[in-house]
């Protein structure tokens, strides 16, 4: 597990043991979307936002800090300037990544 | 503890909402304008609505004890045809005078697009003709780090605006630092599944301090909650928070900021 400073009143060891059931679940909703999608019909990987989801997995195991805002960051528009016209109202949660 | 709910949409929450959040220590809140779920076919519409805004709903919340301000503009998810806007921002003037409008808000972008972009800069100026407070939306999901420095850098632009009368709301981990060390106040947005959980806003407290930075739930038409602050100030209690940082981050630095508008008040 990455260090960072130490900000956080409780232990490790207190964290774990307040919170490790609730994200237990979290990581099976996860695990059972991915099953989901491969039971779905019409199959294949190509969605940018799923692209994006299994980037944003690998920054969970990479054993560094901040992965919040990193996952945030991956997942963000990193263009500057603004759009000619608004498309919709709503939004898609990810932006087609590079292949870098 | 008392707490100030500084961003909450009551025009769409029922009296019981009301009710439980005077239960909970809610002493305050405040309601800025904002997009009502459809795009309203007139600006009478809104003129109706800053009515609501400012008659209606502070009626309302002193039933149980909480006061009740609004903040006032057309929300840039209605601000991408300019003449519209700019018909419902010609009505925002008269209503400034009233005694519960803070400022002007939430105002800002969505899509980061050059229409919205023109309307917020005209709200800015209005803004700082007036004399006002400022609240910003942020935008949502991939939109938000783009559209937060187009917001920041546009502000820099209007020397008349100091960024300590300006709340830069819906931050998260990626935009948090931005903020904050451009001078503004940060506002995180407890929502269930998009901006902060209680408990990711308690994290950003522990790696970004307390200063300049307040809680809010942003309760909607949505899926939201208007006892997200102090859900977040039990998360905070839970992982053994002092008093005086919950009280901080969910009383005093609202009561601070907004104690810049005359019109602010917890007395009577």
């Amino acid at each position: 597990m990455a260090a960072a400073d130490p900000t956080c009143p409780m232990t490790h060891a207190q964290l774990v043991e307040a919170y490790f059931l609730e994200h237990r679940a979290k990581l099976l909703d996860i695990a059972a979307f991915l099953d989901r999608l491969d039971r779905a019909r019409g199959g294949g990987g190509s969605d940018f936002r799923m692209v994006a989801f299994a980037r944003a997995i690998d920054v969970l195991r990479d054993d560094r800090p901040h992965r919040a805002r990193r996952i945030l960051e991956l997942l963000s528009d990193h263009s500057a300037d603004p759009i000619d016209k608004a498309p919709m109202k709503g939004a898609l949660g990810a932006v087609p990544l590079s292949a870098d | 503890m008392p707490y100030i709910d500084p961003h909450i949409h009551m025009v769409s929450r029922t009296t019981d909402d009301y009710q439980r959040m005077a239960l909970a220590g809610c002493v305050a809140i405040t309601e800025p304008a904002f997009w009502a779920g459809f795009d309203r076919s007139s600006p009478q519409g809104f003129f109706d609505y800053f009515r609501q805004l400012t008659e209606f709903e502070p009626k309302r919340a002193a039933q149980y004890g909480i006061r009740h301000f609004t903040w006032l503009c057309i929300n840039p998810k209605e601000a991408e045809d300019p003449g519209f806007a700019r018909e419902v921002m010609a009505l925002i003037p008269e209503f400034l005078d009233r005694p519960t409008v803070l400022g002007i808000g939430e105002i800002g972008l969505n899509k980061n697009s050059k229409n919205e972009l023109a309307i917020f800069d005209e709200h800015i100026a209005l803004a700082a003709e007036h004399d006002q407070l400022i609240l910003i939306h942020t935008p949502h999901l991939e939109d938000k780090r783009k559209g937060t420095i187009l917001i920041m850098d546009a502000i820099a632009d209007n020397p008349a605006i100091d960024p300590g009368r300006v709340l830069i709301d819906h931050v998260e981990e990626h935009t948090v630092e931005l903020v904050l060390d451009r001078g503004f106040w940060a506002g995180m947005t407890l929502y269930p599944e998009t901006k902060c959980t209680p408990q990711r806003a308690a994290d950003i407290i522990e790696m970004c301090g307390t200063e300049r930075l307040w809680i809010n739930s942003a309760g909607d038409w949505g899926h939201s909650d208007p006892l997200a602050v102090p859900k977040c100030c039990a998360e905070m209690r839970r992982r053994g928070h002092v008093p005086g940082a919950i009280s901080k981050i969910s009383f005093d630095n609202p009561r601070t900021f907004l104690g810049q508008s005359p019109r602010f008040t917890l007395d009577g």
